[in-house]
């Protein structure tokens, strides 16, 4: 199932500028998404990652560039054809009062059903193998209100899930979540990557996107700083040039991706001159 | 700097939040004066369109028949028209305009809706029932028993939405649901009433249109009763609703009262709105557009937002009132259509053209 | 799901005993068996004209109104992402009323005029809106602000009409403006009915759209709906099911803002459901209709009767769940 052509993108813009009214977002955005990997976007506050990634998702148009989804002009596609390619977890996304977690998951089968929208053989067994991949399958029949926040981010990601795209973009999928719950959303991320799924994610916790990232993606002010392998570009430069920030950078132990320690602002700056290793 | 601004715009009660606002900086210098610049235009067309309403009317008279008549010359022919009605009208206006759109900024603050206006609590339905009751009970009336109907039915009307919507308001949607169902309610009671009593039905189309129109001297001092001190409550109120207004949890930890701070507010709102609907009937729109407008210029501070109200919503009164009457003379048209005929459009454009922010 | 079939089947059983009811009463009441005789067509005389001309039409158009009003408000509120958000609030059902006054009170045109005025207020306050919005593409917020910003322009154009017109004229619009049933022939229903069967293929091309639509404009523009498209058309139908059914009956208060509303309530759906709002506006136009002619002591319009029970439902909403904590 995994893409052979390792150089191939499943999704990739050239020239993307976006606007919010007078303000730029994306200037001149060259961005590409390789297949088979679990890429991930970072950067500080601000810095156009959810836009660029809803801009890839047709959800915002770009005010001048060109997006290719599998090789085809995003523009030229229906928004129900790419639908069937792309599927989009939004932050926050809104659940209306009094929808089940069976409504939710269900909602993903939209773009492949017909006009009156009843859901086939197929379509339930997609929806019942995505919920059991989530780990969602008792909560069917339950509100999506009355779930915890976990939970209900799992929902989510099944409905995307349901969907049953090659491509899988999730914006800040681990926002309100415990460390516990993030991790498990982000298991559930790699477990789909490893099923052969092209994932990409806006993530804000630095030492968890270089672990779960197989490709990563640094932004700033709109402009990509720099993108490739987590052991490559993760460097003390990249890192202040990208977050402003005076950080050592260590392996971690466990999974040997790097682990980011950012320095002690209370300590001046010149005690940490001499040392580069930080003790423990 | 900015709460300093705040206490001198007339908030008498120091309170415990007052640090709450950010600290100053060159962008606050440059906004705070755009504050006072804004109050000063506002002040100063208030004066304009006092003197205008003055000036003008359905009847033209002579500009120095007009200063004698001021001057109390009771022998000017302008004399009786200006101290019986013009001057009476103006007062009117100013009183009225004021309570309205200090209760649209009160009430949009304390529901932190920008779409909230008194209207929506009930004010004008419950006004209208008891209106249109009097009139088949008592037959046609002056003005004075009819204002005292509808402020007692405005009143009730408001006790039955806040008894409804939950007095602290955890849930705005509840709220608003309850101003809703209630209008409804009472407006097909009012439907059903009029269909049967044409007598009441006449007296009604006019008043329902909203007038200053021949209110006379006696119906000012009660207004201005209910109106003045109502005003300094919702001033008073202003630093607690600054707190509120970033939100309940914190106001809490503030040292705010949320249910007093409710109470006290909708009794101020409820006063002010009852009051001008009772003197001019239902004016739609001014306190609903005047806050909106005005927090465009001055910024979403609900101490400045209710002083530039109390300026600029006599002023919009007074403007629609002095067309109202001579646009068509020597026949008028009711202020209440012309507030709303002008304010509509402006309330469009400025839609169309802003990104509107939930407060 | 079953529960909303049951739901649905309730309703029209209701509808079906309700209407039968309705055709035997009447200052000369007619039987039973003597109504299906004079609907197969076997029954002449005075009986038969009653039922087949005065109260058939009556109870086929309360039918036709109210589902039409209870599909633009699931419309609606599901547009404006909103349960406030019904055509009644936003101004169209104002327009539509506008343009039937200055039918009555500057033209001073016949019954079928004022129609044509309400059908065209309609749409001409829709284009409004529309143009107004174009830019920013229907988003459900400012939809509702400048609808209601129009709407309360021209409810102000309506009381000036109204102050200025004789006090006949007035009162002629004042009744039209309750919204009554009095005066339904078959022509009115075969207008209504026309306009249903036309728009029947688009409304069920669009449910299913709606649904995605109430999850948000992101989340359904991710799962392939063509938003912008789908926004568009549905204000266009909401439109003209809001006018011509306003020009049938005049504007009757509630329908359109609680039928969904109720739906959603006894069904324990969530929201964009045209086919329950529809089966339950028919429902309530009809009932309150019945209420109207039967229940007090001198008739009132349906519009009266929509108005206070809409309102009274909402009110007994609202107190049975005042000690609960509101989630919004």
């Amino acid at each position: 199932m995994t893409k052979t052509l390792k150089t191939s993108s499943a999704i990739a813009a050239q020239g993307l500028h976006v606007s919010y009214g007078e303000r730029k977002v994306l200037s001149g955005v060259d961005v590409a998404v390789p297949s088979g990997e679990l890429t991930v976007i970072i950067g500080p506050n601000a810095c156009g990652k959810s836009t660029l990634l809803k801009t890839l998702a047709r959800v915002h148009q770009p005010s001048s560039g060109s997006i290719e989804l599998e090789g085809r002009p995003l523009n030229q596609l229906s928004t129900r054809q790419i639908a069937r390619d792309l599927a989009l977890l939004p932050q926050n996304p809104h659940a209306p009062a009094s929808v089940s977690v069976a409504d939710v998951v269900a909602l993903g089968r939209y773009p492949h059903q017909g006009l009156l929208g009843r859901l086939s053989a197929t379509d339930k067994r997609i929806c019942q193998q995505a919920m059991e991949a989530c780990g969602v399958t008792g909560l069917a029949d339950r509100k999506l209100q009355e779930l915890s926040g976990g939970q209900r981010q799992r929902v989510w990601i099944a409905m995307t899930l349901a969907q049953d795209t090659p491509l899988i973009l999730l914006d800040e999928p681990t926002t309100y979540l415990d460390i516990t719950h993030q991790l498990q959303v982000l298991d559930l991320a790699s477990q789909l990557h490893r099923s052969g799924r092209t994932l990409l994610l806006v993530l804000h916790d630095l030492n968890l996107a270089f672990r779960y990232a197989t490709h990563l993606i640094m932004m700033k002010d709109g402009q990509i700083i720099a993108s490739g392998r987590p052991t490559e570009i993760v460097t003390a430069e990249n890192i202040e040039r990208v977050f402003g920030l005076q950080a050592s950078i260590m392996t971690d132990p466990h999974s040997n991706t790097p682990l980011l320690v950012p320095f002690d602002t209370r300590v001046k700056a010149d005690a940490h001159d001499a040392p580069s290793q930080p003790t423990a | 700097m900015a709460e300093t601004d705040l206490r001198d715009a007339g908030a008498p009660a120091p309170e415990p939040v007052r640090h709450l606002t950010p600290a100053t900086s060159g962008a606050a210098a440059g906004l705070s004066r755009r504050r006072w610049l804004t109050l000063l235009v506002l002040g100063v067309l208030l004066c304009l369109s006092c003197l205008a309403s003055l000036f003008l009317g359905s009847r033209s008279l002579g500009f120095e028949d007009v200063l004698k008549a001021l001057g109390g010359d009771t022998s000017s022919p302008a004399y009786l028209i200006i101290w019986e009605q013009r001057v009476p009208r103006t007062i009117l206006g100013v009183l009225c305009g004021a309570a309205l759109a200090a209760a649209g900024s009160l009430i949009q603050t304390l529901t932190r809706n920008p779409l909230a206006e008194p209207g929506l609590l009930g004010v004008n339905a419950g006004a209208a029932v008891t209106v249109v009751l009097a009139v088949i009970l008592f037959g046609p009336l002056p003005i004075l028993p009819l204002a005292l109907a509808a402020f007692i039915g405005a009143v009730v009307a408001v006790v039955a939405v806040f008894t409804l919507g939950g007095l602290t308001g955890q849930s705005m949607a509840r709220f608003v649901l309850a101003g809703v169902a209630l209008a409804a309610a009472l407006s097909a009671l009012n439907q059903a009433l009029l269909l049967a009593n044409q007598t009441a039905y006449n007296e009604f189309r006019f008043w329902a249109a909203g007038s200053l129109e021949g209110r006379g001297t006696d119906i000012l001092l009660p207004i201005a009763l209910l109106v003045i001190p109502a005003l300094l409550l919702g001033f008073a109120l202003v630093p607690s609703l600054k707190a509120l207004s970033v939100g309940a949890e914190t106001a809490t930890s503030l040292g705010v009262s949320l249910v007093q701070i409710h109470l006290l507010t909708l009794t101020a709102v409820c006063l002010l709105a009852a009051a001008a609907t009772a003197a001019i009937g239902p004016i739609t729109f001014v306190g609903l557009a005047v806050p909106f407008v005005v927090r465009a210029l001055v910024g979403n501070h609900v101490g400045w937002v209710t002083l530039a109200s109390v300026l600029a919503g006599p002023t919009w009164l007074l403007a629609s009132d002095i067309f109202a009457r001579t646009f068509t003379a020597p026949t008028e048209i009711q202020v209440g259509i012309v507030t709303t005929l002008l304010g509509g459009p402006l309330f469009i454009a400025l839609m169309v053209r802003r990104k509107v922010e939930q407060l | 799901m079953i529960r909303t079939r049951l739901y649905t089947a309730i309703t029209l059983l209701a509808i079906l005993v309700l209407g039968l009811w309705l055709l035997t009463q009447g200052d000369y009441r007619v039987p039973l068996g003597d109504v299906l005789a004079s609907l197969t067509g076997s029954e002449g005389g005075l009986g038969s004209y009653f039922v087949r001309e005065v109260r058939a039409p009556r109870v086929v158009a309360a039918l036709l109104v109210g589902a039409a009003l209870g599909i633009s408000g699931a419309i609606f509120q599901t547009l404006t992402g909103n349960p406030l958000g019904s055509p009644d609030v936003i101004g169209f059902t104002t327009g539509a009323a506008t343009g039937a006054l200055v039918s009555i009170i500057l033209l001073g045109s016949t019954p079928l005029g004022t129609g044509l005025g309400a059908v065209l207020g309609g749409a001409a306050t829709s284009l409004l809106v529309y143009l107004f919005t174009r830019r920013t593409g229907l988003i459900g917020f400012q939809l509702i602000l400048v609808g209601l910003g129009l709407g309360a322009t021209l409810s102000a154009l309506n009381s000036l009409m109204i102050v200025r017109a004789s006090l006949t004229e007035a009162q002629t619009a004042a009744s039209w403006l309750v919204g009554s049933l009095n005066t339904m022939t078959w022509d009115k229903v075969l207008l209504m009915s026309s306009l249903l069967v036309l728009l029947l293929p688009f409304l069920v091309w669009l449910s299913r759209p709606l649904r995605a639509l109430i999850f948000g404009d992101t989340v359904a523009t991710g799962v392939g709906v063509p938003v912008p498209l789908v926004r568009l058309a549905s204000l266009v139908i909401g439109v003209l099911l809001v006018s011509v059914a306003t020009a049938v009956t005049g504007p009757i208060a509630f329908v359109a803002l609680a039928s969904p509303h109720l739906a959603r309530h006894l069904t324990g759906q969530s929201a964009g459901n045209l086919g329950t709002a529809a089966s339950t506006g028919a429902l309530l136009t009809l009932a309150s209709d019945a209420l109207g002619l039967y229940a007090f002591p001198a008739p009132l319009q349906v519009g009266v009767v929509t108005g206070a029970l809409g309102g009274l439902y909402l009110i007994y909403l609202m107190y049975r769940s005042r000690n609960e904590v509101a989630h919004d």
